[in-house]
């Protein structure tokens, strides 16, 4: 399953000349960085359009089977056109819930009817998927979801609330987790996974303020909602099985992910460029001893994960806890995002109070707005605390 | 040029075959008990142990075919040096291969029968520090007779060595003197008490000796700059395998260990630093092994550097963290001697010390990485 190295070359350098060629005008309004970041019409309109181009350059989807959409190719074709695309600098496609783990999910263990139906519209950006899973009183202890679907005839009515559902105002379907049978012995064994409509009668989204200060993720309310019984994934009971896939794929623990940019990566070369005009006790702040001893520990965390994913592909090398490296990646990158961001911001000075909205805010108050956004991630897709847990029991093997 | 950089890491079957030589030679010839039994011993080390790897090889691993060595490069001696590390097995290995290393680098071609010595097992050392600063020029010197004026501290393995290399200066310049041990009274060595005490270091005064050989010219400083930067690859090498056993021991005890009617382990306060600790050492092991990539038996080149610098900080800084919380974690038992957190913690302040400490190297990795035009 290797491609041959002349063939992948040929490639980087088609997709190197498209995005050249056809890179988008900058809009004029801010870009989100991440999928999470969509607020607004236009942005969405603009990621939207972008996404289809991609796709309909062949440069999306490449690894997932043509009669759905994809291209039929090895994988490595797609990776290079990420790395192309990230090097680019080019906008995110932003539809990665389908993309990265409903996409990959209905692949791998969908039926026939449902990849013929569900596939093609996510690659080319036409249907946005979005996903139910968080509900107010239940996040973390997920195992614990209380949206009720009960069976009616060749229907589901499904009744309860979900929450911090990123793009639920836009999408067109939801992979959601609810509770089928609350009579069951584990809280697990009670639930079921729906690929779900959202334009159906009974299903209202709200927006929710963030912290950024913009519109984004909703809460999304079931009142009697009529999902067609056969939008059910699996059998019934087989909900958090699947649940659970479906976060290894978010976690990149799994592959199978169209591809595409799901975030724009900022990196520490970004910050150093960044802080280039910025003064501390009338020098350069990179020449500011305490500050340099900072930048040198976030260019090591930075190098420290990259490294990590080298030596978890050398056998010898990652023998004493195997899952240890991959468990921990999302750990590890989302803190070290976090605190170089808040770096980014306290390495400012006095500017550093300024926001979004400010003319003089240090390029345009992106470092600001980047801060508050690490937080979709260190919270987002399991907390940084859960996933300690998650690393302390599986990997070390400590106990619950 | 991204400032993450090189992230090479290549790993050789050969390598491969002496990290699992290397653990099972550990496993059986140092355990626990062993190592223990050698703490307060005034050679610290078991000479039939030290036999058995040169036997192995391992004195020879880096070394010239011509000095009767392996030519493997000295990023093969890294996964020796991880498995001892992790079984915290001391002898004179480190000093020796460095040793053999800075000769090699600062005259290469002369001293083979020296090196052919050192590949059979006499041990070397380099006698480099004046003070506590590893940043510091050496002031020992010549007199006007060509004897040494000077003395020398913390210099490694002193009590064992056959060999010294003694760093000084010939006119403003770095420069070597070799030294046979018979050349130095016994009464010029003196021993230092030692914080880990599976190591053994002395201060030695060379005054009035004449060298054996005097190592001059272009070649000595770019020799020494590198033999520093191997040497902080080496001892962050065994860093992160002391590491590595350190939280072994750990997350044992608190597999085991009970209180208020629950395994301590599953209290999120001890469980949540110990996830740090994997990752920390994980870090370690992948600067390590990315050092050991790149470095060569031709001058270290800025990557190279780089690795070295950044492995040594991080190996050191884990330790030292893992340390620390071995011995909070096991509560009074972490406070005795009989306890093993104390070989990791007692260990982890040596190897800040050891070819620098991580403020060190962080200072001029910032040189490296933020002031390159
Ligand atoms: C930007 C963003 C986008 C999101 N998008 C979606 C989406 O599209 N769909 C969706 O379903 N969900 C989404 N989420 C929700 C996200 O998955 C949850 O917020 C997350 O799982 C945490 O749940 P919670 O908010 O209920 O927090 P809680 O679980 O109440 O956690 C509160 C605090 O307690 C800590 N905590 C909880 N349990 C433990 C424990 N066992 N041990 C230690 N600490 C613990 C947490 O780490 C956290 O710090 C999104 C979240 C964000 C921030």
């Amino acid at each position: 399953m290797t491609a041959p190295q002349n063939e992948l070359d040929a490639f980087r350098a088609d997709v190197s000349a498209w995005l050249r060629d056809n890179r988008p005008a900058d809009p004029g309004f801010l870009l989100p960085q991440t999928f999470m970041e969509v607020g607004s019409d236009e942005q969405l309109d603009f990621l939207r359009e972008w996404q289809y181009k991609v796709w309909s350059a062949g440069y999306l989807g490449l690894a997932w089977p043509k009669a759905y959409g994809g291209g039929g190719m090895d994988p490595a074709f797609q990776s290079v056109a990420d790395q192309e695309m990230r090097r680019a600098g080019v906008p995110i496609c932003f539809n990665v819930i389908g993309l990265g783990w409903a996409g990959p999910l209905i692949n791998d263990i969908g039926t026939e009817e449902e990849k013929a139906k569900y596939l093609k519209g996510i690659l080319s950006g036409e249907d946005i998927w979005c996903q139910g899973f968080s509900e107010p009183d239940h996040g973390s202890d997920l195992g614990n979801a209380q949206t009720r679907a009960v069976r009616e005839g060749d229907e589901y009515v499904v009744n309860g609330t979900k929450i911090w559902t990123t793009m639920g105002n836009y999408a067109k379907y939801m992979i959601l987790l609810v509770r089928t049978d609350p009579e069951a012995q584990r809280k697990y064994d009670g639930l079921s996974f729906f690929l779900a409509p959202m334009a159906v009668p009974g299903v209202e989204t709200r927006p929710i303020r963030k912290l950024t200060g913009e519109y984004g993720f909703t809460e999304t309310f079931f009142t009697d909602a009529r999902i067609p019984a056969e939008c059910l994934m699996g059998e019934e009971g087989d909900g958090w099985k699947i649940a659970m896939k479906t976060l290894q794929y978010e976690r990149g623990a799994e592959a199978g992910a169209a591809g595409g940019l799901a975030f724009v990566r900022i990196v520490i070369d970004d910050l150093v460029a960044g802080l280039a005009g910025v003064r501390r006790d009338g020098a350069p702040v990179l020449e500011d001893p305490l500050l340099r001893d900072q930048l040198v520990r976030l260019v090591m965390e930075e190098k420290a994960i990259a490294l990590g994913d080298r030596r978890a592909a050398i056998a010898p090398l990652a023998t004493d806890y195997p899952l240890s490296l991959p468990l921990s990646h999302k750990l590890r990158w989302t803190e070290h995002t976090r605190r170089m961001r808040q770096f980014a911001i306290n390495a400012q000075g006095a500017d550093g109070a300024r926001y979004v909205g400010d003319d003089d805010a240090l390029a345009g108050g992106f470092w600001q707005r980047a801060y508050l956004n690490s937080f979709s991630a260190t919270i987002g897709g399991g907390t940084s605390q859960v996933q300690a847990n998650i690393i302390a029991e599986h990997v070390l093997g400590l106990p619950k | 040029m991204s400032l993450t950089g090189n992230t090479r890491i290549a790993f050789s079957e050969e390598q491969a075959m002496l990290l699992d030589v290397a653990r099972e030679f550990c496993r059986a010839k140092a355990p626990r008990e062993i190592v223990r039994a050698q703490l307060e011993t005034p050679r610290g080390y078991d000479p039939d142990t030290w036999q058995a790897m040169v036997e192995l090889g391992w004195t020879a691993i880096a070394l010239p075919e011509s000095a009767g060595g392996s030519a493997l490069g000295p990023g093969s001696v890294v996964p020796v040096f991880e498995a001892m590390g992790r079984a915290m097995l001391g002898t004179p290995l480190l000093s020796t291969t460095l040793a053999g290393q800075l000769l090699g680098r600062a005259a290469p071609g002369m001293h083979e029968e020296v090196l052919a010595d050192i590949a059979t097992g006499a041990v070397a050392t380099i006698a480099a520090l004046e003070g506590g600063d590893w940043g510091a020029a050496p002031q020992c010197h010549l007199d006007d007779d060509g004897r040494l004026v000077g003395s020398k501290r913390l210099v490694g393995d002193a009590h064992v060595a056959a060999y010294f290399l003694v760093v000084l200066a010939v006119e403003e310049a770095p420069a070597l003197a070799l030294l046979r041990r018979e050349q130095l009274d016994p009464s010029r060595i003196r021993e230092s008490e030692l914080i880990d005490q599976t190591r053994r270091a002395a201060t030695v005064d060379v005054t009035g000796v004449e060298p054996l050989a005097l190592i001059v010219g272009p070649a000595v400083a770019p020799a020494l700059r590198d033999v520093e930067l191997l040497g902080a690859l080496y001892v962050a090498a065994e860093a992160a395998g002391s590491a590595a056993a350190c939280l072994d021991t750990t997350v044992d005890y608190l597999k085991t260990r009970k209180q208020f009617g629950k395994l301590i382990g599953s209290y999120q306060a001890l469980k949540h630093p110990a996830v740090e600790i994997l990752c920390e050492v994980d870090s370690s092991r992948s600067f390590v092994y990315h050092g050991a990539t790149l470095v060569g038996d031709g001058a270290l080149d800025r990557d190279a550097e780089i690795a070295c610098r950044m492995a040594k900080a991080q190996a050191t800084e884990t330790l030292c963290y893992a340390g620390d919380r071995a011995v909070q974690f096991h509560g009074g038992m972490g406070f005795t001697y009989e306890c093993d957190a104390q070989l990791y913690i007692r260990r982890a302040q040596w190897v800040q010390q050891q070819y620098g400490d991580a403020q060190h190297h962080r200072k001029r990795l910032a040189g490296l990485l933020l002031d390159a035009a």
